[in-house]
């Protein structure tokens, strides 16, 4: 280690505490990675703040010696959004855990970014509260992360996403300056920088608070099981749901691999068959009952051999078990996988649905089907054995083609797991020249020196001292002595 | 390379003669005369319009139905009208995704009424439908009842095309409901009042209509009172769409409540709201009831001050308590409708000084409570106060993101929050 950095480690270590400063290598090495495993840069040191200051005081270090930061909540993000950045330093956020204040009145909880998804559900529970926004990952996953994502989960078709459910933030700028966006009222005067930071991967600065909206629990929920002879069926399903002016909850779809690995993983007595439609519906009594009626008359209408109602908390728990175990299941059929989390119209499932199962059968790989229906979120699960030589390459490659499928179809390279490293390269097939400049420019105002996860997100950096707007010729040019290729 | 010279001429070719014409008296903007009035045919001759404008320094003020034209501080510059009259296609319904593209200079009204050929709507109850565009609804941030339940414009947009000033058209969000590659720059223009750049079109998210609605009224005999209505209410598991409250000078606060449901489903509702409310007195309703925000503004507005405010439901009962004594003190009358969202439109009546001085008063008790009292609309004597009040410690970063995307100042400059 040289000298400067010695030094610079030195005065991170008078911010935090004894624990709150790691540089040893074997420690260092968790911090390598997210839940992205196949991506890893060891980081110089991670920072563990215990509060506002002194992330305050981490970063204007940073800005001084203009060193790299990527701040991390649980690490548990799956595109490698919290991947450390070259020579840079880990700013991790699991030590600023509480909730600093609940107002059920008001509906609003307030946070600092390290706390739990589902513990954040769980403090206003006891009142017939929740915490919408309910990923997969909810029971280790962290608001913070969640707010850099802007993270969905299988009711947002109904709920929204994080972005509907962030009020206010409290964000460490990558000078070191604190700014409060957004607040508890709604409509603070100005522009809804709050909601541009939300889903920005961590690429604008740190959420140190975060005020959340809390929603009240519907007086009812019950959950529906329909079996199709295949994804085709369940899709038609679904459309003729939405076009009886119907917004479940939840519509989720899982194909048969799927289905086998949940049923081989959790046991939840799926019915084994070529499409499975979970239907949630929440509100009042008398409604639910009303339009369930209706989704078990469209099921069957179009060819669901088998219809089940979940009625009580414990059956749709084991329902949601399922669907909810589906990534980490894929081990009970594949030594590996690669999931993708494409968006497309819902309209274009059947064609795109068949074109991964030509794809499949091209490649030789497996291809696993996990599909939030009601909001086209596609996870195909690329199942491999990184044994067999050439079979990772392979399936990264399905993986990425099933993205362009996604974007040929009209829809998005992401639903809900971010860009962050995995899918920088896909950014420009999504968006222009154009798009991807007027993007980078907002984030030269919010991190001129490209110090906060600087390498995420866009392929291909912008020089935020490029002067915006239309070009002016040099007095070279003007003067005719040189010409500009 | 343009044989003509002087910005007139060079607009002429670039929009062509039958879309450019020279600004008369009713298309002042908060009393500041502009020169030309534009009507680009589509979005590649508008963002090239406002790129000549930008490189020949013209200030530029782009206008949809013209509905909320005088909303913020008045411009420092207004040299150019660019309208978006042209730009009024529904480029495509996908009913079965549930999305509209729409260009900017649609009217509310038409897009509505192209929804509901499917059963859907954009669940959005903007000011003047008749007239007003998505791109203003949008750059305004407006919004009504509908809120509570649908969440604001921000909540509904999921794709945008700007015209950035140096003549960009940048796209970003995309089609799908559920995206989240790249940074979300719809939400950052929404509310933006046209500083950023010009919204050309906007994808949103929509929902079916509703089968069957009732309204249902009631009133309080304290606003304390009225605040424990809306609490419980709001606290209880009613699936209400919307909850207005209305109140004037020297009456007693009534509250709406809007449900949507299937038959069965608002009987239940019904029987669930008067259950809830014990003794209190409720009615059903015109759905005409909803149009009590729209009517603070149809009464003759030359003396009026009216402004959006923006508080927490439990200091509702305080601000309409401030609201009571400073139209005592200072004979204002005053009309309020207020949403449990905490959102409101406010209507302040009285001579101009008292109003000026009464406004101060209420904007600093309102923001002392971190909320916030924005003026939309006041009397010409008034149009030195400033529109927006204290915008808090990000003013800096938000100049910082005006540079980067309108660096020479050219959008609606002077209009926004911290003299942007």
């Amino acid at each position: 280690m040289n000298l400067m950095e010695k030094r610079f480690l030195d005065e991170l270590r008078t911010v935090v505490d004894g624990r709150g400063l790691i540089s040893s290598t074997e420690d260092l090495h968790t911090y390598e990675c997210d839940g992205l495993t196949n991506f890893r840069v060891m980081p110089q040191a991670v920072l563990l703040p215990s509060n506002t200051e002194q992330v305050q005081a981490i970063v204007r270090l940073c800005h001084r010696e203009r060193v790299p930061f990527v701040a991390r909540g649980s690490g548990t993000g799956l595109s490698g959004g919290a991947l450390p950045v070259e020579n840079g330093i880990v700013i991790s956020l699991a030590r600023m855990n509480r909730i600093l204040e609940v107002d059920l009145p008001n509906a609003r909880v307030i946070v600092e970014p390290g706390v739990i998804n589902l513990d954040v559900t769980g403090r206003v529970q006891p009142h017939q509260y929740f915490y919408a926004p309910d990923p997969s990952s909810q029971s280790v996953c962290s608001i913070g992360g969640n707010v850099a994502e802007n993270s969905g989960g299988a009711h947002c078709l109904k709920y929204g996403f994080t972005t509907t459910h962030v009020l206010g933030l409290e964000v460490v700028l990558p000078d070191g300056s604190l700014v409060h966006l957004g607040g508890k009222s709604l409509d603070l005067p100005g522009y809804d920088l709050m909601g541009v930071f939300v889903g920005s991967e961590g690429t604008l600065g740190i959420a140190t608070k975060v005020t959340l909206r809390i929603v009240k629990r519907p007086e009812c929920i019950r959950t529906l099981l329909a079996a199709f002879p295949g994804t085709n069926e369940a899709g038609a399903a679904v459309s003729d749901i939405i076009a009886a002016g119907m917004l479940p909850a939840a519509i989720e779809m899982m194909d048969n691999l799927a289905i086998q690995a949940a049923e081989a993983a959790v046991h939840p007595n799926y019915p084994d068959c070529g499409g499975l439609l979970l239907v949630e519906l929440d509100g009042p009594v008398a409604e639910v009952e009303a339009l369930m009626r209706d989704v078990d008359e469209i099921c069957r209408k179009n060819g669901a051999w088998e219809v089940r109602l979940a009625q009580t908390d414990t059956e749709r728990m084991l329902v949601w078990k399922g669907r909810k175990a589906a990534f980490a299941a894929m081990g009970r059929i594949s030594p590996n996988y690669i999931v993708q989390d494409g968006v497309i119209p819902r309209t274009a499932l059947p064609q795109v649905m068949s074109e991964i199962a030509r794809l499949s059968e091209e490649t030789g790989l497996r291809v696993a089907n996990v599909f939030h229906a009601g909001d086209g979120n596609l996870h195909p699960l690329v199942l491999y054995d990184r044994r067999i030589a050439g079979q990772e390459q392979a399936a990264e490659s399905l993986s990425y083609r099933i993205l362009e499928l996604c974007l040929e179809a009209g829809g998005s390279i992401t639903g809900e797991h971010g860009v962050g490293e995995e899918k920088k390269r896909m950014m420009p097939k999504m968006f222009s020249e154009p798009d991807l400049d007027t993007m980078q420019r907002v984030r030269c105002a919010f991190d001129p020196l490209q110090l906060s996860n600087p390498t995420k997100v866009f392929p291909t950096p912008r020089l935020c001292g490029e002067k915006p707007g239309e070009y002016v010729a040099h007095p070279l040019e003007t003067s005719g002595i040189a010409e500009r290729y | 390379m343009l044989k003509t010279s002087t910005f007139e001429e060079n607009l002429r070719v670039v929009v062509g003669p039958r879309n450019l014409r020279a600004a008369s008296a009713g298309d002042a903007v908060s009393g500041a005369l502009p020169q030309f009035v534009a009507e680009p045919d589509d979005e590649k001759q508008l963002a090239a319009a406002l790129s000549l404008a930008n490189g020949a320094g013209i200030a530029v003020v782009p206008r949809g139905g013209a509905t909320k034209l005088d909303w913020g501080n008045p411009p420092e510059k207004a040299e150019l009208i660019l309208s978006t009259a042209q730009l009024s296609r529904i480029v495509e319904h996908a009913w079965a995704d549930l999305t509209v593209t729409v260009e900017a200079g649609c009217t509310l009204q038409r897009l509505q009424e192209t929804l509901a050929q499917h059963g859907q709507r954009l669940a959005f109850d903007g000011l003047w439908p008749k007239h007003a565009t998505i791109g203003g609804v949008l750059s305004t941030n407006d919004s009504g009842a509908l809120r509570l339940r649908f969440g604001a414009l921000r909540d509904l947009i999921i794709g945008v095309t700007i015209a950035l000033p140096d003549g960009t058209l940048a796209s970003s969000g995309g089609k799908v409901v559920k995206n989240v590659a790249g940074y979300d720059l719809p939400k950052l223009v929404t509310g933006a009042f046209g500083t950023l750049g010009v919204i050309t079109r906007a994808v949103f998210r929509l929902h079916p209509l509703p089968r069957a609605a009732k309204t249902f009224s009631f009133t309080a005999a304290t606003f304390q009172a009225m605040q424990q209505h809306i609490v419980a209410i709001q606290d209880s598991q009613l699936a209400h769409t919307s909850l207005q409250i209305r109140c004037a000078a020297g009456e007693l606060p009534a509250a709406d409540i809007l449900f949507e449901a299937t038959d069965s489903g608002l009987a239940a509702q019904e029987s669930q709201l008067r259950k809830l409310l014990g003794s209190t007195q409720v009615e059903l309703s015109p759905e005409s009831f909803w149009g009590a925000r729209q009517n603070l503004w149809d009464s003759p507005t030359n003396a009026a001050l009216l402004a959006k405010i923006s508080l927490l439901p439990t200091d509702i009962a305080k601000t309409l308590d401030s609201l009571n004594s400073i139209g005592e003190t200072r004979k204002i009358n005053w009309h309020i409708v207020l949403q449990a969202t905490g959102i409101g439109m406010l209507r302040l009546e009285a001579e101009p000084v008292l109003l000026s001085e009464a406004t101060e008063q209420l904007r600093r008790e309102v923001q002392s409570r971190g909320g916030a009292l924005v003026v939309l609309r006041c009397p010409s004597e008034l149009h030195s106060f400033d529109a927006w009040g204290d915008a808090g410690d990000s003013v800096s970063l938000m100049r910082a993101v005006k540079h980067q995307l309108d660096p020479k100042n050219t959008l609606n400059p002077g209009r926004f929050v911290g003299g942007i």
